[in-house]
């Protein structure tokens, strides 16, 4: 059994107020795999990292985490394999200085101080912030901000890695720095972005999700290189890809 | 603008000075908070006609002040925030109570007398509050008050209202300035829109508490509020503690005020 893999088969989900957001969502990610989800804004990119967290119940279907049902009675012990990075850092972080923010995680596993202390400095010296570590979160910049939302869920030492927009609001070098963090993770990752230039950086495979269904499942080369697939799902092709807006001469070949 | 941002800046100032290195700060969290709560509880329990038994207990907040290395302003500041507070409670004691003293040769309502005495304990004891908070950190306050058998419920309730403050300050700041820049010929927000500009500051808070409490969940967290390592208390603790409590004591007994009146007068004859 891996403690690595994610499946979700015949996920259902609508909100309070009637909206169907997930309509019969199924698929598998395996050990180490690193998997993209895009999708036009509303799609159901985020319901989907939820259900998966467990921050949402299906209406029918199920989630497995390394072959355990995700129930209400399971979810300590899955929150503890997964560890999801939040959107917006500033809901991530919440305590008076970096350090006890990373340390929140491991201390509520009733972890030993020494062992905190090894994995909070572990996770900081990671993401290149270990100096920051007695600072106020609100008074870091926003790719800070980030590096020290990514150390709190590192320090858990999670088995799969979740991302919701982790380079939204970034400068360029911080972005930069944010993708070299993420290809140097072994982890087993999901990222949500609307940024196709980091899913094709980091992710070897991509999901597409259109009007909570998924449109297109597959290798990150071949998916975010269709220009009329990614035109229909309301997205386009990465700006790496693209034609040069200068002399107009073609990246790639449209299919 | 300006106003609300350093607002802001402020509330984490008791945080930020929390973290000094200091002989105070490095006490422990319990032994603070029980010598404030006996602090409070001999300064209440002075009768309303008594000032002069009440002037010593300047002297605690003073000293932890001082060796805290507190900053004056900032305390001094949040006293004036509780200031219209406390003269909104007594204002009506010399009407109310208007039998006639001589003090000095002067003639006052006795209601005077309790308006002070009223008004002096209400800025002792917000000033050794903040000074507990100052010095402590709520944080560690907290595991203090778990260290008392408080009920985690109520700890908890006290940790997430305070965090909750900051939250509701920030979406305040970022819906003010938003109103502001689309309003520019307008002073403040518009009594027409104080009905939405309060719901929507309430929704958005929630959402965002609840984005908060979520990312706490998905770190393991259930009900107990865990700061890591607190050592134990040593001798400077109960030191502290048995020293400051003997003072207590003493002022509470006799009137060191007119101890040191007589003194003074004494010394000088």
């Amino acid at each position: 059994m891996s403690h690595h893999k994610v499946e979700v088969r015949n996920l259902h989900f609508s909100y309070p107020d009637g909206h169907e957001a997930l309509k019969d969502i199924s698929f598998t990610i395996v050990h180490g795999e690193s998997v993209g989800i895009i999708g036009v804004n509303g799609a159901g990119k985020s319901t989907i990292l939820m259900l998966l967290m467990g921050i949402l119940f299906p209406d029918s279907g199920e989630v497995l985490i390394g072959d355990v049902h995700l129930t209400k009675k399971t979810l300590p012990m899955i929150r503890q394999r997964v560890g999801m990075v939040f959107q917006n850092p500033d809901d991530q972080l919440f305590m008076t200085n970096i350090y006890d923010d990373v340390a929140f995680g491991p201390r509520n596993y009733k972890l030993d101080e020494k062992e905190v202390e090894s994995r909070v400095m572990g996770a900081l010296e990671l993401v290149g912030i270990s100096e920051l570590k007695n600072r106020a979160p609100f008074r870091l910049s926003g790719g800070e901000k980030r590096a020290a939302s990514i150390a709190c869920v590192l320090s858990m030492q999670p088995d799969i890695l979740i991302m919701d927009e982790p380079t939204s609001a970034l400068d360029p070098k911080a972005r930069r720095r944010v993708i070299g963090l993420l290809n140097s993770f072994t982890h087993t990752k999901i990222i949500t972005s609307h940024d196709l230039d980091l899913v094709l950086e980091t992710c070897q495979r991509v999901i597409v999700v259109k009007n909570g269904k998924i449109t297109a499942d597959g290798a990150t080369n071949e998916i975010l290189t269709n220009s009329e697939l990614l035109d229909s799902c309301g997205l386009e092709l990465p700006l790496s890809i693209q034609d040069c807006p200068i002399c107009s001469s073609s990246k790639t070949s449209k299919k | 603008m300006t106003n609300l941002t350093s607002a802001l800046y402020n509330i984490r100032l008791l945080d930020d000075l929390a973290k000094k290195n200091t002989p105070i700060h490095a006490l422990h969290p319990l032994v603070k908070l029980l010598t404030t709560v006996i602090y409070l509880a001999v300064v209440m329990s002075f009768g309303r006609y008594e000032i002069s038994n009440l002037l010593p207990f300047i002297f605690f907040p003073l000293f932890v002040t001082l060796f805290a290395e507190l900053p004056l302003m900032p305390i001094v500041h949040r006293l004036l925030v509780v200031l219209p507070l406390i003269i909104g409670i007594g204002i009506l004691n010399p009407i109310i109570d208007n039998h006639t003293v001589t003090i000095l040769g002067a003639n006052f309502s006795r209601g005077w007398i309790t308006f002070l005495s009223l008004s002096i304990k209400c800025i002792l004891s917000v000033t050794v509050g903040i000074i507990l908070i100052a010095t402590t950190g709520i944080d560690r306050l907290a595991v203090a008050m778990r260290m008392l058998k408080i009920p985690k419920i109520f700890v908890l309730q006290l940790l997430l209202t305070y965090r909750y403050i900051t939250v509701l300050m920030e979406e305040f700041l970022r819906m003010s300035q938003a109103y502001s820049l689309r309003a520019p010929e307008q002073k403040g927000i518009s009594k027409h829109n104080w009905g939405s500009f309060a719901g929507q500051l309430i929704l958005r808070t929630f959402d965002r508490a609840d984005r908060v409490y979520q990312a706490m969940l998905l770190r393991g967290f259930s009900m107990e509020y865990n700061v890591g390592r607190i050592e134990k208390a040593n001798f400077k603790d109960f030191a502290y503690l048995t020293g400051w409590c003997l003072f207590f004591v003493i002022a509470r007994i006799y009137n060191l005020s007119l101890f040191l009146d007589s003194l003074i007068s004494g010394v000088v004859k």
